[in-house]
């Protein structure tokens, strides 16, 4: 297998706060890799530093081979690279269904085509079987601001699918759903990644998820990998323990 | 090829088409040649309202200068028109200048959101303004140019009604277009930049590009109507492009409810003829019409398209709290 995704010395401080210090791995193509840590350790603004809405001030990343080391957000989109944020972020006035014809919209044609287009760019039937998949088909014609809390975060997922990125960033996909759907979201998940082959990177808190979903696992702490592993050999790893206990 | 379902918002929307279209066109039988003018300017203020709409309701980039673009497309015409060009060569050199001056002034909101923004547009229009005011040679100055009503196909547009027609098919053509620009991916697009435009650039949508765009198309209607509006007065000087004009403008959108696709046409109604039936009132009408905008804003801040579900929202709230209250009686012993 090779690298999709390689991050190397990544650093980004605010102040005197070194949030991410330094931070090394590498994704391989196809896998699921999370990354956990206590609260602040520096997960999300590490995601922001990969993905364009934050300046790194050291480290390069490198996607598939190429240099995009502090590339803008609409290129890395542009690249195939998917995401969701940490908080939920979808467009509250438009339906379910065109939120998800918006996350691909722009991969059909080009900006001026795209004004004599028809209205959903032939993407009503992606967004449909998407829906469908995401257990969200009785709700496609209502504003995405009047869905549940659960039901909002499955659309947001999609939302990072549907124009079939190769790679895929979630930061807490689990955060604050009912725990009834917590294992659903894992097995939708696991189908997603079967259906589009995409590679991805979650952050998550929640360890049964993570444990159920991921082939490796980074941990961090304090702005620093502290450990890179399996599952198992993670859940082993003393250091680990000892930045969840301890601290 | 699917035929598009007719839902009742559908039918409805048609229905109110088809009325307006034949009231419009009936209501020269009952008006005097005031009548005939102000219906005429109706028709391009809504049109100019339509441009806003756009910029504003539709993509959220709140703009203080409308009044500004109606300028640049007025004074296009008089000037080409004062130096032997045909209107309808004036025409799209105005609709074009405007819009490249709206591309223009779409680059402080690719920078600034919100007051910052609502400062820099009305700092523009206040630009335009003195310069259409004090440029003299070109402009006239206060002094303003004459504009004689244009020809269509060997027609003299001289009477108040046949150009009353003409503006009602600017009108027409206007709102057509923007129906089908904002059911495109393009109106989608807009939508996205309003609600959450950092998610819609994590999902490959060119926010820069589409805030430039929501901007010169929305200055473009202000051309349009702008263009038609000086053969409509038959002379123009610079007060109908101040700083007011523009308010009024916003006032247009925001009266009929941003983002609504008739917005406009009514919010276009009560500013351009409130004034009149409210003549009556003599001095109070400022004050009527200032109570009737803050009452309307506290009420229903979506505008009045937004009040029936208003009211709707507000029954089912009572009907629930009803029920709930009813249980708990129920529930007692
Ligand atoms: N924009 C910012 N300005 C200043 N400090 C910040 C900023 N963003 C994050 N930090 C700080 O950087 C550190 C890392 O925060 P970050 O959000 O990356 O952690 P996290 O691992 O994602 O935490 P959580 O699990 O709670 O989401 C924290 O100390 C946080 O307070
Ligand atoms: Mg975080």
């Amino acid at each position: 297998m090779t690298a999709l995704l390689e991050v190397a010395g990544l650093a980004r401080a605010f102040g005197a706060v070194r949030a991410v210090g330094g931070v090394d791995f590498a994704v391989e193509d196809g896998e699921v890799f999370g990354v956990i840590g206590p609260n602040g350790s520096g997960k999300t603004t590490m995601f922001n530093c990969i993905l364009g809405q934050l300046r790194p001030d050291a480290g390069r990343v490198r996607f598939g081979g190429a240099e995009i080391t502090g590339a803008r957000p609409l290129a890395l989109a542009r690249l195939g690279i998917g995401r969701t944020f940490q908080s939920l972020q979808v467009f509250g006035s438009l339906s379910a269904r065109d939120n998800l014809i918006a996350a691909a919209q722009e991969y059909v044609g080009t900006l001026a085509g795209r004004l004599l287009a028809a209205p959903d760019a032939g993407l009503t039937g992606r967004a449909e079987a998407l829906l469908a998949r995401l257990n969200l088909a009785h709700v496609a014609d209502k504003p995405a601001g009047s869905l549940s809390y659960g039901q909002q975060k499955l659309l947001d997922i999609g939302m990072a699918f549907m124009s079939g990125a190769r790679l895929v960033f979630l930061d807490e996909p689990a955060a604050g759903v009912n725990p009834r759907i917590v294992g659903e979201m894992a097995a939708m998940l696991r189908a997603l990644k079967a259906e589009s082959g995409a590679t991805f990177v979650v952050i998550e808190h929640n360890m049964d998820f993570v444990m159920g979903l991921c082939d490796r696992v980074m941990v961090m702490a304090e702005g620093k990998r502290i450990a890179l592993g399996t599952p198992a050999e993670v859940r082993a790893d003393p250091q680990v323990l000892e930045a969840y206990l301890g601290g | 090829m699917t035929l598009p379902t007719l839902s009742r918002a559908n039918v409805a929307a048609l229905a109110f088409i088809v009325a307006m279209t034949a009231g419009l066109l009936a209501a020269p039988l009952f008006l005097k040649t005031y009548g005939v003018y102000l219906l005429s300017l109706w028709a391009l203020n809504t049109v100019a309202a339509i441009g806003l709409n756009l910029t504003l309701g539709y993509a959220g980039q709140i703009s203080l200068g409308q009044a500004a673009f109606l300028g640049i497309g007025a004074y296009a015409v008089a000037i080409l028109m004062k130096a032997g060009v045909s209107f309808w060569l004036g025409l799209p050199a105005g609709v074009l200048l405007a819009f490249a001056v709206g591309l223009a002034l779409g680059f402080p909101a690719l920078r600034v959101q919100h007051h910052y923004l609502a400062f820099a547009t009305l700092g523009f229009n206040a630009l335009v303004f003195l310069v259409i005011r004090n440029e003299e040679w070109l402009t006239g100055g206060n002094f303003g140019i004459r504009v004689a009503r244009p020809e269509l196909l060997g027609h003299s547009l001289r009477s108040g009604i046949d150009y009353y027609h003409v503006c009602l098919a600017v009108l027409a053509v206007t709102a057509l277009l923007v129906w089908l620009l904002l059911r495109s991916p393009w109106g989608r697009a807009f939508a996205c930049l309003r609600d959450n435009p950092i998610r819609a650039e994590s999902l490959g949508i060119d926010v820069r590009s589409y805030t430039l765009l929501a901007f010169a198309i929305g200055a473009a209607c202000a051309g349009v109507a702008g263009a038609f509006l000086a053969p409509l007065v038959n002379f123009i000087d610079p007060s109908p492009f101040g700083l007011v004009p523009s308010i009024y403008l916003l006032l247009m959108v925001i009266i009929g409810g941003p983002g609504r696709f008739f917005g406009p046409f009514l919010g276009a109604a009560i500013v351009t003829l409130l004034p009149e039936w409210l003549r009556v009132a003599d001095v109070w009408y400022l004050v009527i019409f200032g109570i009737f905008v803050v009452a309307l804003m506290a009420f229903c801040p979506g505008g009045l398209l937004a009040v029936p579900e208003k009211v709707a929202a507000m029954r089912a709230a009572r009907r629930s709290a009803r029920g709930s209250a009813a249980g708990q009686a129920g529930a007692r012993p």
